[in-house]
């Protein structure tokens, strides 16, 4: 019973992640992009969990950590920068003045 | 014991496959940035919690092993993923993406130009 579900579960996620490719080819804004790029780490984060589930092996775990922890990461970016047209601020200039 | 598990796990990982597959659908046909942001952020989150809850389960029930990796994930997850939702809602806004015309409400509109005005106004005396 188990098996034939996450075959299921792997399909339903793959065509999720096609949609999502369609939003970021497709979208009329930098917003959407993102939005769409954010859906699909999330969603590879659950593609690998299913993957370990299917192989009986808990060695995927650290890869569903360092994609949740990139996908934030970069989400936050690409936001920071769309919003104030750099990702850091220049420190440096202060001292200078 | 064992059936209840299964059946556990299988209703777990399916309804949150099938969640995040209502999350990119919505991502596809919502007409607008922020309605569109909205259905990716809740159903992806949501789903995703679930099938991680199932896989903790799973790993619980079968291997006997209760993995704290999958357990830091899942908070993380539930913690970060609203917050990435916020801010790229927020960025789109601030950058100037038009809302949608059928959109009846903007509360954040006189905010900003309060605040704008403020700033002129204490910038000119």
């Amino acid at each position: 019973m188990i098996p034939i579900l996450l075959n299921i579960s792997l399909t339903i996620l793959a065509l999720a992640m096609l949609a999502c490719l369609y939003r970021l080819i497709q979208g009329p804004t930098r917003s959407d992009r993102i939005a769409a790029l954010d859906t699909i780490g999330i969603n590879l984060l659950a593609v690998v969990a299913v993957l370990s589930m299917r192989q009986k092996t808990e060695d995927y775990f650290e890869i569903v950590l360092v994609i949740g922890i990139l996908t934030f990461i970069g989400t936050t970016a690409l936001a920071r920068y769309i919003e104030r047209d750099t990702v850091m601020e220049h420190g440096g200039d202060k001292l200078d003045r | 014991m064992s059936l209840i598990g299964e059946l556990l796990i299988v209703i777990l990982v399916l309804l949150g496959a099938l969640f995040c597959g209502l999350g990119a659908f919505g991502l596809v046909r919502l007409p607008d940035v922020y309605l569109r942001s909205h259905a990716a952020t809740k159903s992806a989150t949501l789903g995703v919690l679930c099938v991680l809850t199932g896989a903790f389960l799973f790993f619980y029930f079968y291997i006997d092993i209760v993995s704290i990796k999958l357990l830091l994930a899942i908070v993380f997850v539930f913690i970060t993923s609203p917050v990435a939702g916020h801010l790229n809602g927020r960025s789109a806004y601030r950058s100037g993406v038009p809302l949608w015309k059928g959109s009846v409400q903007d509360d954040l509109k006189p905010v900003l130009e309060k605040n704008e005005t403020k700033e002129n106004d204490s910038q000119y005396k």
